[in-house]
């Protein structure tokens, strides 16, 4: 089976600033698949790409077989979009909203009837739907508007940060619906830089400066600190305690997260000894180390600093 | 057709959800033109005026009356000497002074010439001219009557004295009172339905741009044409309604007549109106948000129009680059249709070369700005 999306070495620029570098990869049919990249990271540029709205610089994106520089009008029929901003009419009422959307997809008679009763139970909205869409609290607006989007049943759909400013359960009920959509065929590329939401994604490609720094499932990802050991430390200074540890060759990698440390060593508990030994010397005596499960955000963080050294490397050569 | 449709219901929706905006669209264009319709009277009445009558006849009594009866003059104060007269300028509480000189009343009965004199206050300089317009009129009316007494009384005596002279008698037409208010008010329409049309068709797309909606709609299947079309075909209703409301408080209100056919009227509206959408169009295509759309429509676009399209500065007074320029500007076209139809009942035999440019200026304008509209971000 062809794949859903399929980039190859897609680049965009704008004047001489590069903000995606040559992205290659392929998003199967029915897959969730998560875009990860901090602020500026090249996110939504890739997706407006995909989906017609910027013509690519070089490289290529197929989308369902379409070429996007080709055929952008043809790509534009075939997915459905949330762009990042929220981007329905606040002055419509969520009905006249879904109306209009549906009306400009093409939608009419019956089955234009049918698709609104469908946006409204899946939102939640029924008795609601007389509502000015300003008025609606953050979580169903942002639902509102992904059913405005796949009203016309597209077989991809492209969600740029869909989450940003909705509460967690909101953003649990979110990703059940894609989750539901997922699961009835249709492909799913989304970006988020919520680390957390990364774990709904069958895989993930994790991006900075427009590059593709890591691409694979959660598991898959993790995998990188097979043979190593991810280690907390809370101590008086985390700052001091970075330096320190930063500075010291068995530590493989050194990163703050929130008033703690996580480490990467070779072997845990002679790590664990290190540590305490190295910060004690510093009078920074930890108050506990100890070996945790990586999560994603180690896994990022590793990709990030390795994508950062490889830069640095090639500017030196 | 039926995408059209559905755009043109969710402006209508939009519009009517706005109350701020609908009270706008319809009570400012009344009250523009009432405040318009008085503020620009620029007929002069009651000038004051200072007399100083060295002669005393019955001769320029008789003149005097004349200044007084006409309406245009109201006499202030009465001085001996003309040096008596400067503080009366000075001061503001006389205009003109009116100096008739001694042997007036002689002159007029046959004796050597006489002078009167006017002396205007230029501070004003328009309403200094028309007074001094108005004088030279009174003045000569009293000095034909004088001729013509003395024709008649030659004729009875025998005596083929020639007449005296003749006098060249200025008629204008179709607005003989040359009432300022009826020449303004009309060409006020042209003005109120350039701006509120250019200012919402400026606003109707960059606003979607501002609030993030149009890259929504730039990846649904709609064809630019009918989303452009779509969002101007309210506002071309819009003002046209405006001209019903206008038409009715020019000529109800003002009294100013409506000659020609007022269908033919609204015709041409709505080719005027391709040209004020299609350059609000074009802003808007141009800049980023809507309070540059905003400056850019007055400032780049209606108010040089305004000035060079005649509505308020002859043309015929500008230098001849600049009148060059006028005639790539609609609303020149467009004041005249007015003019023409509500002063001088012009029908399409006059006015069918206007219709001509409005029309392809229009479409010009409009397909230059749909060109400029893509369905893509960069
Ligand atoms: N039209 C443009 N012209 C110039 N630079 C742009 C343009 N659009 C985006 N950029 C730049 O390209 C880079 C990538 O932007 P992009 O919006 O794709 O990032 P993102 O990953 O979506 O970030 P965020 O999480 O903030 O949405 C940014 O540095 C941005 O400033
Ligand atoms: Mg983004």
């Amino acid at each position: 089976m062809a794949a859903a999306v399929e980039l190859r070495d897609l680049t965009k620029r704008f004047g001489d600033f590069v903000a995606v570098g040559g992205i290659t990869l392929d998003v199967q049919a029915g897959e969730i698949f998560g875009f990860l990249g901090a602020n500026g990271a090249g996110k939504s540029t890739t997706i407006r790409m995909m989906c017609g709205l910027l013509r690519p610089s070089g490289g290529s994106a197929r989308v369902l077989g379409i070429d996007v520089a080709k055929d952008p009008e043809g790509v534009k029929r075939s997915i459905g979009y949330m762009s990042q901003r929220f981007s329905l009419y606040e002055d419509l009422t969520a009905q006249q909203n879904i109306r209009f959307f549906g009306g400009v997809y093409g939608l009419h008679g019956p089955e234009a009837r049918e698709r609104e009763q469908w946006a409204i139970e899946m939102t939640g909205l029924r008795g609601q739907e007389h509502r000015l869409t300003r008025e609606l609290p953050g979580g169903w607006r942002q639902k509102l508007a992904l059913a405005c989007a796949v009203l016309h049943r597209p077989r991809v759909v492209f969600l740029d940060e869909p989450t940003s400013g909705v509460d967690p359960l909101s953003r649990r009920r979110f990703w059940a619906l894609i989750d539901e959509m997922a699961a009835s065929g249709v492909t799913v590329f989304v970006t988020t830089h919520y680390l957390d939401e990364a774990e709904y994604c069958h895989r993930l490609a994790l991006i900075h400066a427009g590059r593709l720094a890591a691409l694979g499932g959660v598991a898959e990802l993790k995998q990188v600190f097979a043979g190593h050991a991810v280690l907390e430390v809370e101590c008086p200074h985390p700052a001091d305690a970075l330096d320190t540890l930063s500075d010291a060759a068995w530590a493989r990698e050194v990163a703050i997260f929130g008033t703690r440390l996580h480490v990467v060593v070779e072997d845990a508990e002679r790590g664990a000894q290190q540590v305490q030994e190295a910060l004690a010397a510093t009078g920074n005596t930890p108050a506990q180390v100890a070996r945790i499960v990586p999560s994603l955000e180690d896994v990022f963080i590793h990709h990030v600093e390795e994508a950062e050294a490889q830069k640095a490397a090639a500017a030196r050569r | 057709m039926r995408t059209l449709w559905h755009v043109i219901v969710k402006e209508l929706l939009q519009l009517r959800r706005d109350h701020k905006m609908l009270p706008l669209i319809f009570v400012a264009p009344v009250l523009q033109i009432v405040a318009f319709g008085y503020a620009v009277n620029t007929e002069v009445r009651d000038v004051p005026m200072v007399l100083v009558d060295q002669d005393r006849s019955p001769g320029s009594r008789d003149l005097v009356d004349r200044f007084v009866s006409s309406g245009y003059f109201t006499l202030v104060a009465t001085e001996d000497t003309p040096r008596a007269i400067d503080p009366w300028l000075v001061s503001g509480r006389g205009h003109v002074a009116l100096v008739i000189g001694p042997g007036y009343g002689a002159a007029r009965e046959g004796g050597p010439q006489a002078g009167v004199q006017m002396i205007a206050d230029g501070s004003d300089s328009s309403a200094a001219t028309q007074a001094l317009g108005y004088a030279a009129a009174i003045v000569n009316a009293a000095d034909q009557e004088r001729v013509r007494e003395r024709v008649r009384l030659a004729l009875a005596g025998g005596d083929v004295t020639p007449p005296g002279r003749i006098q060249l008698v200025p008629r204008v037409y179709y607005n003989a009172d040359l009432k300022s208010r009826w020449f303004y008010v009309p060409a006020v329409l042209a003005m109120i339905l350039m701006i509120m049309t250019m200012l919402l068709s400026a606003m109707a797309v960059v606003r979607e741009k501002e609030i993030g909606t149009l890259e929504q709609l730039m990846v649904t299947p709609v064809a630019p044409w009918q989303l452009l079309v779509g969002k101007l075909a309210p506002f071309a209703a819009i003002g046209t309604l405006q001209v019903f409301l206008v038409t009715g408080v020019t000529t109800l209100w003002f009294g100013v007549p409506l000659r020609g056919s007022f269908l033919l009227l609204l015709g041409i509206t709505q080719l005027f109106l391709l040209n004020t959408l299609g350059l609000g169009l074009l802003v808007s295509t141009l800049v980023r948000n809507q309070q540059q759309a905003m400056m850019a429509a007055a400032f780049l676009v209606m108010i040089p129009m305004i000035y060079l399209s005649g509505l308020i500065f002859p043309i015929e007074n500008m230098p001849r680059v600049i009148q060059t320029v006028t005639y790539a500007i609609p609303l020149r076209y467009y004041s005249n249709v007015i003019r023409g139809i509500f002063l001088k009942g012009a029908g399409m035999e006059t006015l069918w070369r206007e219709s001509i440019v409005l029309a392809l200026m229009g479409t010009g304008l409009l397909a230059i700005a749909s060109l400029r509209f893509r369905k893509r971000l960069d």
